[in-house]
């Protein structure tokens, strides 16, 4: 997750590990790359063996990085359900929210990506143990 | 003392350069470790989300890794809650002290009060286990799968995953349990059993080895309960709470479809179970959104996937169709690459939108032109290479640099395989030079100039069109480029002049270009790319060749040449030395510099023999002894057809083992000349050639030097293979070779070219009637005499042999001709014998052809333009109208 800055919001790997350097040039490159394009171009784009689909929202850019035989369309499509259950969580969720509670973020993103596998995309399911927990600590 | 998480952003984000956000994190780094160190407990929670938002910005976090560890073995859950997170996103499955946190997770994975832990531990489970830990907590994970929690099976499941992928002999044990959570009630759970069985169906690499898709034959029969699961997905309203735009988990069907995918491919019953509910998937799902577009996008690949009926597959493409047409980029783009993965099955249904793949290739977004683009290059053809490549190159112009290399070999190898015609070939690959040039490999320029060597009819159009390309771009011309251009150039640099080129071929502009233009741009290429030694090398190389092309040029062709006699690259310097060594024999130096021969060796010597037996059976052959036609002689009665043997710059190669007899002993003594010249025999010009010009040239001792090391050389004369009836002027020079070979080279043979100096060239008298000679022009004491003689066989052709006789006291130098004629004649001059014209008696020749279109009606008529350069160096321009050819001319 990365605002029109290139700053990032919210980072999340899941198959290989890179130390913080890596992670720092991979971010990098793809962000560029990312905010080179412009709104009427399509959503995909290639960067080393990854294929990014990416999403933008206002002024923060959702992006993911899939393998070669993931359905684009489909990911963009869960890209908007995360959005949908962020909103649902935050009420009008803008980038503010994310920035100052990523930790929250990620538990939400938790409920719905494992291991880069999608475990649920219905709202109710996902935001129920967040929000008891939520009740449970304040 | 500490902060919390959210001061902390506020800091961050009110930093204003780089250097104050290292300083604010530097500051709470030891904040941190100072707190890690006092082992502070209150606030550990939160001085581990101040560490994950440090190490999101990226800087160094390992310090913090044990407190992560310190949280999960907590009790409290929102401690966990933190401590797993900090574990998942600060810590990987190669860090020993991952190992710690085992126990714990087995203790949370067995926790039977809060679900939610468990939860937690198969996340982070799932996130980051090792190969180890997936040993020590596979049973627990299998156990959760059948836990009456589905918030719990569904993580269990994709846990799982990690487990099997980690660890491939665990594999059987989750086989039929992926399978039980197909018929779960929760779509999540069900959506965690396919991904599951994907999982498992595919392997790994080595495990298929093992199973050999026996764990895919095992899944088969749960085909039938696929779709019915994919069917009850389509009604409507089946489960709000998944809906998306009035589609049921679109996420839920499209795993399903590649699951049937994986299951249908190849074996045509399962794929006949399918084909009901693939046509009801392809045929019902709206279009209008994205979610029923991710559906079909997955179910044509599945159709073109498996083994399905044709007309399934004629849906499919249809959707694609749709696709293609669609104004949505992103459509467009998994269009693309459907297409792309598609078209090894069905290439025709492919080419159906080649128009509208074309057009993609010219889309202003790089994602879909590289689609377009691997779409494009297996759908060329022979039939439309014309369209596509300038489509390609259109691209190729506008492409990211990261992107030409691959680019530009894919279009020189299509080029090279489809091209309809050779002109084409030249041009395309001209305009790949010139975009690209530093991306194009040598074999493909080197190809493209043997093709040209075997191709006369576009000598002249190669050297015009690369010409052009120098002029226009020699700043930026690539090394790929100047040396095919330059080799060009040097090869047929003469044709550039509009008089000797012949006619434009259709569609080309004209180019206006004197000889001291081409020179001029040989000087300029020096002095722009002089660091790149192979585009010197070829341009000296080129100087040397157009001595011979442009006679008036020598001089300064000679300073390029001479300029590197020094230069540090040893293969620069010694072509410049060796090729300056060339000037002191002038009497051979033209026919060192022939033109290359076809390289085709096959068809060259056959083109050779047939030559031979030609001459042999005529009455009285040319006398073909290159090595005698000296200064004074015309070269051109030697060249063209004996020009491949001639040619010693080319054609030296060939004589290793060249079968072709008749061309024998003119070979043999062009041997020995050239081995004269690399001996560093002293550069004197063997006497013959002083018979007309350079009186005084040649002194007794450089005759008997050179007459010695042609004796040596004739030594093994004998052994050249025997010369098979050689034509009767040659008969004497084989014959006396072991006699008196001195004779025979220094005699026999030249005395012929010194007449051939006065008479045109020689041909079979009895099919030519004798020269008529006229003088075209008379002034300075010089004379030019031409000899005309019609073509044997065209009376509109005519063969012109200009000789200009110097009769003054001093010698003319740089002396030039050119000829031009009516729109209606066409002429080509051949290079002239020399530019000197030494005193009392020096000439020059220089042969022309001239055809009248409009012979019979209209009277032969020329006008010359003379340069010469007299005593003292006062230099000339002369023109002169020739009207005075006699009548039938």
């Amino acid at each position: 997750m990365v605002n029109k800055q290139g700053q990032t919001r919210l980072a999340k790997y899941f198959a290989e590990f890179l130390t913080t350097d890596e992670r720092r040039a991979l971010e990098g490159e793809v962000v560029r790359k990312c905010l080179s394009r412009t709104d009427k171009q399509c959503s995909f784009y290639e960067h080393r063996q990854y294929k990014i689909v990416y999403r933008r929202y206002a002024s923060l850019f959702f992006m993911i990085g899939v393998d070669d035989d993931e359905n684009e369309l489909a990911v963009l499509e869960f890209i908007h359900c995360f959005v949908e259950v962020l909103d649902k969580h935050f009420g009008q969720v803008c980038e503010l929210d994310i920035m100052n509670e990523p930790e929250m973020v990620h538990y939400i993103l938790d409920e719905m990506l494992l291991n880069g596998q999608i475990v649920d995309t219905n709202k109710a399911n996902i935001l129920e143990p967040v929000q008891l927990l939520e009740q449970v600590t304040t | 003392m500490s902060i919390r998480l959210r001061e902390l952003i506020k800091a961050v984000r009110g930093c204003k350069t780089a250097a104050e956000e290292r300083e604010v994190i530097a500051k709470e780094s030891a904040a941190l470790r100072e707190a890690f160190r006092e082992q502070d407990q209150s606030y550990r929670h939160r001085n581990v989300a101040k560490l994950m938002y440090i190490h999101m910005l990226g800087y160094p976090t390992h310090f913090g890794q044990m407190e992560t560890l310190k949280l999960i073995a907590g009790s409290g859950f929102p401690e966990k809650r933190m401590g797993y997170l900090g574990l998942m996103i600060l810590l990987d499955e190669r860090q020993e002290v991952l190992m710690l946190v085992t126990n714990s997770l087995k203790m949370d994975l067995n926790n039977t009060k809060n679900m939610y832990i468990v939860g937690l531990a198969l996340v982070a489970l799932g996130n980051i286990c090792s190969a180890e830990m997936a040993r020590d907590l596979a049973p627990d994970v299998e156990k959760l799968m059948d836990c009456p929690a589905p918030y719990i099976r569904k993580k269990a499941a994709l846990c799982a995953i990690r487990v099997v992928k980690k660890v491939p002999d665990l594999l059987e044990q989750f086989v039929d349990k992926a399978a039980e959570l197909l018929n779960d009630r929760s779509q999540a759970v069900q959506l965690g059993g396919a991904t599951l069985m994907l999982q498992v169906a595919r392997g790994e690499p080595g495990l298929i080895l093992e199973l050999d898709g026996s764990v895919v034959a095992k899944y088969r029969p749960f085909v039938p309960a696929l779709c019915r699961v994919l069917r009850s997905l389509l009604q409507p309203g089946v489960s709000p709470e998944h809906d998306i735009g009035g589609i049921t988990n679109p996420f839920l069907q499209v795993k399903m479809l590649r699951l049937l995918r994986l299951l249908g491919r190849g074996h045509t019953e399962s794929s006949d179970a399918m084909s009901d509910i693939l046509a009801q998937v392809a045929s019902n799902i709206e279009a209008n959104r994205n979610a029923g577009n991710a559906i079909l996008y997955e179910a044509v690949q599945t159709i073109m996937g498996i083994e399905s009926i044709g007309g399934l597959r004629v849906l499919a493409i249809n959707i694609l169709g749709r696709f293609l047409a669609n104004r949505d980029n992103n459509i467009r783009y998994v269009a693309l690459n459907t297409l792309a993965k598609v078209v090894s099955v069905d290439t025709q249904a492919v080419q159906r939108h080649r128009a509208t793949i074309v057009e993609c290739v010219k889309d202003a977004d790089v994602s879909i032109r590289r689609r377009a683009l691997e779409l494009v290059y297996s759908l060329v053809n022979e039939a439309n290479i014309r369209t596509l490549t300038r489509e390609l190159l259109d691209y190729l112009a506008v492409s990211d640099t990261e992107f030409k290399p691959d680019l530009t070999a894919k279009i020189c190898m299509l080029i090279q395989r489809f091209a309809p015609d050779r002109r084409w070939h030249l041009d395309q690959l001209l305009a790949v030079m010139l975009q690209a040039g530093a991306f194009v490999k040598d074999e493909v320029a080197r190809a493209l100039l043997v093709q040209l060597a075997n191709t006369p009819d576009l000598h002249a159009y190669a050297a015009r069109a690369f010409y052009r390309a120098l002029a226009a771009h020699p700043d930026t011309a690539a090394p790929s480029l100047l040396t095919t251009a330059v080799w060009v150039i040097g090869e047929y640099g003469e044709m550039l002049l509009p008089s000797m080129g012949g006619p434009l071929l259709e569609g080309e502009p004209p180019l206006a270009v004197s000889d001291g233009d081409i020179v001029s741009l040989l000087e300029m290429l020096l002095r722009r790319h002089r660091s790149e030694h192979v585009v010197v090398e070829h341009v000296i190389t080129a100087a040397m060749k157009l001595t011979a092309r442009l006679p008036a040029q020598v001089a300064r062709l000679r300073a390029i040449i001479g300029r590197f006699t020094a230069s540090s690259q040893l293969e620069v310097q010694t072509r410049s030395t060796e090729y300056g060594k060339v000037f002191a024999h002038e009497r051979i130096r033209s026919q060192l510099l022939e033109r290359m021969p076809a390289l085709d060796e096959a068809e060259y010597l056959k083109a050779n023999n047939l030559d031979g037996a030609a001459a042999a059976g005529t009455s009285a052959p040319p006398p073909r002894q290159p090595n005698g036609s000296s200064g004074g002689a015309a070269p051109a009665a030697a060249a063209p057809k004996a020009s491949g043997a001639a040619d010693l710059l080319g054609g030296l190669d060939m004589l290793g083992g060249a079968p072709a007899p008749v061309a024998a002993p003119a070979v043999k003594s062009l041997v020995d000349d050239l081995d004269a010249l690399l001996g560093g025999v002293p550069a004197a010009a063997p006497p013959a050639a002083s018979a007309t010009a350079a009186p005084g040239a040649s002194t007794a001792a450089a005759v008997a030097a050179v007459s010695d090391d042609l004796l040596n050389l004739l030594g093994v004369g004998p052994a050249v293979p025997p010369a098979a009836p050689p034509a009767p002027t040659l008969a004497p020079s084989s014959a006396a070779a072991a006699v008196d070979p001195l004779a025979s080279i220094l005699g026999g043979p030249v005395a012929q070219p010194i007449s051939s100096t006065l008479t045109p060239p020689p041909a079979p008298a009895s099919a030519l009637p004798a020269p008529t000679t006229i003088v075209a022009w008379q002034q300075h004491g010089l004379v030019m005499s031409f000899a005309l003689t019609k073509h044997p066989t065209n009376p509109a052709v005519t063969e012109v042999v200009s000789t200009t006789t110097n009769n003054n006291q001093t010698d003319v130098t740089d002396f030039t001709l050119q000829v031009a004629v009516p729109k209606f004649m066409q002429i080509r001059l051949d290079p002239a014998s020399g530019s000197l014209l030494a005193a009392r008696g020096g000439s020059v020749t220089q042969r022309l052809s001239v055809a009248n279109s409009q012979h019979g009606t209209k009277q032969l008529v020329m006008r010359l333009r003379i340069t010469f350069t007299a005593a003292g160096g006062q230099s000339h321009e002369e023109m002169a109208e020739v009207s005075n050819f006699p009548p039938g001319y």
